[in-house]
This record gives C-alpha cells, sequence and structure tokens, in this order.
C-alpha cells in the first residue's frame, strides 16, 4: 500500500484544508442498516452483480449498491480497491463481465460511454483530460449538449448554429466566473496549472447540466489553497440539485464533505454509511491497515488492534 | 547556365495540375491527421481509387464525367469503411499499419494481371481525357502568360483543379471553425475526455476518414488527367511526399497544405533543373546525369530537414502549439 493512500501520520498538514463554508450533510439517505449493499430511499444508480475481471484478477465484483439522489457520496478505498475500474464500467468505458446497473431506472449495461454522458451521467478522470491545444474557452463549449453545429453538414451553415453558440459561450463564461478561469479562458488548456485543469475539467462537465456528476480523485495533485475552492465547488453541485460520486484518498476531504460513504477493498463493497460513523467500521480499518491480504476482511483482530493507534489519530481528527 | 529556362520550369509548377493534386491530397491529411489525429498512411491508395475508378468508369464502362467522378468518390467512401469499422474503436497506431497496407493492396490488385483488360495491370490506362476535354468551355487557342502560358485543355484543366482545392479549402477552413471541427479538434487531444462529454467519437472520427479520403480520392484524378494512370506512381512514396508538404505548411492548418505543395513542387522542379543543367555545364564532374535526377529528391529532403528544425510548426503552423507539445 503506498503511502498516499491515506494520510495517517504526522506528515499531514496540520490545518487540513476546510470548505469555507460548513456544509450541510443531507441525512436519512438509507433504508435499515447502513451495511455493504443496504438500500436507499431514493437512489439514482443501483449496481447488481456488477463482475470485471482482468485475467485471474477480479478487480470489481459488486453484489449491490445503490447510490442515493441529491447527496455527495464518497467512494473510498485502499489503492487497487477497484474504484477507478467501477467508475469505468459505471461509465460505459469499459465493460463488466456480467451485471446490470442503472441511472435514473435505466438500465446502462451494454450503453457506450457517450450515451451514458448525454444522459446526464457526466465523469471526470484520475489523470486530468484538459484538451490541452484547445483554448480553456473551446474546451467548455465542447462539454454543451445537443449542439446543432456538431453535425458536419449543418456546421457548414453558421446560421444554424450561431445563436446556440452564443448562448453557450454566455452559460461557459459564467462557469468560468464560477470556476476562476475567465481570466485564462483564451489561454490553451495545456497552459493551466494541474489544479486549474481539475477545476476545468469539472466546469467543462457542468457545461451539460447533469444529474450525477462523477468524480475521479478530484484532489490528487491539488495544492491546498484550490483544494478549498474545489470542496466548495462540489459542496455548490450538490446545492444546486445535482448528485455527486466521487473517489478520493483524503480522508479529511472525505469526512468534511460526503454526506454518505462507500468503502470498496479488493473489487467489493465492504462498508457504508454515515462519513463519521464509518470509519469506526472495522471492516474499513482492516481494508485500509491490514496487511494480511490473504484473509477474509473484517475477521481478524490483529491486525485492529496492530493500528489502533492510527486509527486513533483518524478519529482524533474528528473532534 | 540558363537561368531563365531553370526559374521558368520551377514556375510553372506553381500552378500545376499536379500541385493541385498533391494540395488537395495534403488537405486531405490535413483533416485527417492535423485536426483529428488520425495516422492515415493509405493517402496513396485513395488517390489511386480516384484514378482508376475515374479510368475505368470511362474506359470500360463509358460512363459521363460525372458519373465517373461518383464512381471514384463512391469507391474512397467505401475503402474509408472498409478500413474504419474494425480499426477506428483501437489505437491510433492501428489504423497507421492498417492503412499503409489497404494502401499497398490497392495498389497491387491494380497492378496484377489477372485484372489487366479492366487496369492495363502495370501499364495502366490511358485515354481517359477527350471525356473531360470536351466539356471545355474555352475556344482553342493560348491562355496565360510567361511560364503560366497554356494550352485551351491545360487552362481548362488547371481552372477546374484549383477551383476544386479552393473549394476543398473553404470547406475545412468552415467546418473546422464550427462545433464539428471542436469536437474533431478534441479528438485529436484525447478522445476519452471527448466521449465523456457525450459525443460519439467513433461517428466523428469516421466522418474525418471518409471527409478526407474523399478529398484524396479527387486529388487522385486531378494527377490522373494531366497523365496516364500507372500504378506505381501510388507508391507509399506518394503517401510520403503528401506528408512531407503537409508538415511543410502546418499540419493543422488550411493554407499550409497548398502553399507547401507550391512549395515543395517549386523546390523539386528548380532543384532538379539546376543539378541537370550544372551536371551538363561541368560543375559537378563526380555525378552523372542519372545520378543528378536522385539528387532532387536529396536536396528536395535537406530543404524539408532544414524547415523542420527550424520552423518545426510548418510555414503556417502556430508557434505556440509547439510550446507544450508532451
Amino acid at each position: 500500500m503506498s503511502a498516499n493512500a491515506i494520510p495517517l501520520d504526522s506528515s499531514a498538514p496540520l490545518e487540513p484544508p476546510v470548505p469555507t463554508q460548513k456544509p450541510i450533510k443531507t441525512t436519512g439517505l438509507h433504508v435499515g442498516d447502513a451495511e455493504p449493499g443496504c438500500r436507499k430511499v431514493d437512489p439514482i444508480l443501483v449496481v447488481d452483480n456488477v463482475r470485471r475481471t482482468f485475467g485471474g484478477l477480479t478487480a470489481v465484483d459488486v453484489d449491490h449498491v445503490e447510490v442515493p439522489r441529491g447527496a455527495i457520496t464518497a467512494l473510498i478505498g485502499p489503492n487497487g480497491a477497484g474504484k477507478t475500474t467501477l467508475f469505468n464500467l459505471l461509465t460505459g468505458f469499459d465493460k463488466p463481465d456480467e451485471g446490470t446497473w442503472t441511472f435514473d431506472g435505466r438500465s446502462l449495461a451494454g450503453v457506450p460511454a457517450y450515451k451514458v454522458a448525454r444522459m446526464g451521467q457526466i465523469r471526470t478522470f484520475q489523470l486530468t483530460k484538459a484538451l490541452g491545444l484547445l483554448t480553456v474557452m473551446d474546451n467548455m463549449l465542447l462539454g454543451a449538449k445537443g449542439q446543432t453545429g456538431e453535425n458536419l453538414f449543418r456546421a457548414l451553415l453558421p446560421f444554424l448554429w450561431r445563436n446556440q453558440e452564443a448562448d453557450n459561450r454566455v452559460k461557459a463564461l459564467d462557469l468560468l466566473t464560477r470556476f476562476k478561469l475567465d481570466a485564462k479562458k483564451d489561454d490553451y488548456a495545456a497552459s493551466l496549472s494541474g489544479g486549474q485543469r481539475k477545476l476545468l475539467e469539472m466546469a467543462r462537465a457542468l457545461m451539460s447540466d447533469p444529474t450525477l456528476v462523477m468524480l475521479d480523485e478530484p484532489m490528487a495533485g491539488v495544492n491546498p489553497a484550490l483544494t478549498q475552492s474545489l470542496l466548495d465547488h462540489i459542496l455548490n453541485l450538490k446545492s444546486q440539485g445535482m448528485t455527486v460520486l466521487f473517489v478520493e484518498h483524503d480522508m479529511h476531504m472525505v469526512r468534511h464533505i460526503a454526506d454518505w460513504v462507500i468503502v470498496m477493498a479488493e473489487g467489493k463493497v465492504v462498508a457504508e454509511g454515515d462519513p463519521h460513523e464509518v470509519m469506526k467500521d472495522p471492516a474499513v480499518i482492516d481494508a485500509y491497515l491490514g496487511q494480511h491480504h490473504d484473509e477474509d476482511i473484517g475477521e481478524d483482530p490483529d491486525a485492529e488492534t496492530e493500528h489502533v493507534s492510527a486509527v486513533k489519530e483518524l478519529l482524533d481528527d474528528e473532534r | 547556365m540558363d537561368w531563365g529556362a531553370i526559374f521558368g520550369n520551377a514556375a510553372v509548377e506553381l500552378i500545376s495540375p499536379t500541385t493541385a493534386a498533391y494540395a488537395l491530397a495534403a488537405l486531405g491529411l490535413a483533416v485527417h491527421f492535423g485536426y483529428t489525429g488520425l495516422l492515415n498512411f493509405g493517402q496513396a491508395g485513395f488517390m489511386a481509387l480516384g484514378a482508376y475508378g475515374y479510368a475505368i468508369s470511362i474506359l470500360t464502362f463509358g460512363f459521363p464525367v460525372w458519373g465517373a467522378f461518383l464512381v471514384g468518390v463512391g469507391a474512397s467512401i467505401v475503402f474509408a469503411l472498409i478500413l474504419g469499422v474494425p480499426t477506428l474503436r483501437l489505437r491510433a497506431d492501428y489504423l497507421a499499419i492498417v492503412t499503409i497496407a489497404a494502401a499497398e493492396i490497392v495498389r497491387l490488385l491494380f497492378t496484377t494481371n489477372t485484372f489487366a483488360d479492366v487496369t492495363g495491370s502495370a501499364n495502366g490506362l490511358s485515354g481517359y481525357k477527350n471525356e473531360f476535354a470536351a466539356l471545355n468551355p474555352l475556344a482553342p487557342g493560348s491562355y496565360g502568360f510567361g511560364p503560366f502560358e497554356n494550352n485551351a485543355y491545360d487552362t481548362w484543366l488547371r481552372i477546374v483543379a484549383w477551383s476544386i482545392v479552393i473549394l476543398a479549402a473553404l470547406l475545412v477552413w468552415q467546418i473546422m471553425r464550427s462545433p464539428w471541427g471542436r469536437v474533431i479538434k478534441g479528438i485529436r487531444e484525447d478522445e476519452d475526455a471527448v466521449r465523456a462529454l457525450g459525443k460519439n467519437v467513433y461517428a466523428y472520427k469516421m466522418q474525418s476518414l471518409i471527409l478526407g479520403g474523399v478529398f484524396g480520392t479527387i486529388a487522385g484524378m486531378i494527377f490522373a488527367l494531366p497523365r496516364a494512370v500507372v500504378p506505381s506512381n501510388y507508391q507509399t512514396t506518394l503517401t510520403f511526399f503528401i506528408y512531407a508538404i503537409l508538415l511543410l505548411g502546418g499540419a493543422a492548418t488550411v493554407l499550409g497544405p497548398i502553399i507547401g505543395s507550391m512549395i515543395f513542387w517549386v523546390l523539386l522542379s528548380f532543384f532538379s533543373g539546376f543539378v541537370a543543367r550544372a551536371v551538363e555545364a561541368g560543375w559537378l564532374p563526380f555525378m552523372t546525369s542519372v545520378q543528378g535526377g536522385q539528387l532532387r529528391f536529396i536536396l528536395v529532403g535537406v530543404a524539408i530537414m532544414l524547415i523542420v528544425i527550424f520552423r518545426p510548426q510548418g510555414i503556417f503552423g502556430n508557434k505556440k502549439e509547439l510550446a507544450f507539445v508532451r
């Protein structure tokens, strides 16, 4: 397990970045006990028996999991837990060996990535994919849905798409202003810093008015100052009625903004729950700290005692 | 040394139909490679389909000019689909391998003796110009001035060829500044990101492959009209000359392929005339006239190397783009 999996030690920043406003947590999302695969009051994404193997390695093997609507859900887990693979499967970038999953009640099995995006489920990437040799503005405009001028034949007749383009431009500029990138709008996206590219990618995703935003490690490689504004932006997504599902390693951030946490380990969902409660779950502690990969997760009392001090730090951090 | 003749012959190439054909083929590659990022190494195959499609339609089937034109274009669309359906879902380099092989298959099919009565095998085809000449509205006589003076047929051919090039350039300019062009350029940068934004990347790549391929096909027809159709003209070197023109002018530009083609042919003609006369005049005593004929390609190669080293973005390319080359 690499060091960046979870900031447990003293090298973690003394004052972790927090969003400027106090996040309002959404509660009462689940039905029954908060256990792996528990039912949600209003799920937007439902995953059933999704399995993906790479040769002999089972990367993802999720029996059942539901993502609540209108909330911020964090998908956490140690490196290699299958979080990004699950992301790829859910967004159509990869095909599972078996399984079904629905978004907003519509089955997504076998639906190609671009159609998934058109349904309103937009994702970002762990390694930022800003389109380097396009200007920041062009990056934004690319995000808009249903553009008339994107048809080859209609592209020849500018009067057909000029008005729509102007509207998109206004919308893009508004988003860029919110993300403090408006001064950069005519620069190549390649000239932006890593953190700015993350912001651009998120802003670009919002151009299509998505209902579910899936962020793959939005904080990776972003400096603390930008982290704060990124956190605010993620909270804003929720206040604007969007559902957010994000993969993250930074526990501070997860605790501060997530309403619900799904923990994966070795391809399976091992725990679910409120961010404060789920951190105390022995299965989670084992997933992160247990070095006993050959043993069944959650049934190893030794691992628990071994890492009690580390876990204490985690809990201390909350106060 | 007859400098007048050397420069005159070089100037002829400035607006020759061959220059127009190369410019159009390079414009097709600009759509493929410069804008979409598709590594098409089979442009010669598209050109061969155009030339043979046109010539066979007229000679074997007696089609009118427009019918022959449509046959060539149709053939290249089918060819693009055959190339694209299996490869466009894969990484870019697969397309490069498939196109280079497919272009050779096309050329060898036209060379093989099996279809000699239709394709003329290695001797190729000729005698298909009358139909095009019959459309010529110009009265017989001489048009133009100086090195650009031509008879009515050659003038007519130049007018048609360059009109097509200008129309194609305007078309590319217009679509590349539209939202369609934005998607295409986005695909060049990162197709997964574009896919994640809800664009059908596969369909866009296919459209681009067909569009650039059709340009190559029409270029093949223009290329065939002043000469005979000979299969050895459509070797892989043709594709590489077109790539050289494209890089010379600037890959993701509209004017680049056109000006690049002019520079390429003027330089080629200039070096050819200069070397031949220099050998004749005894300036290059270590060289025979046969060797001199090859030297021009070496000199053009050096000239292109210099341009690529000192102006890697090409003549019309944007210097800023290179600042971020990964």
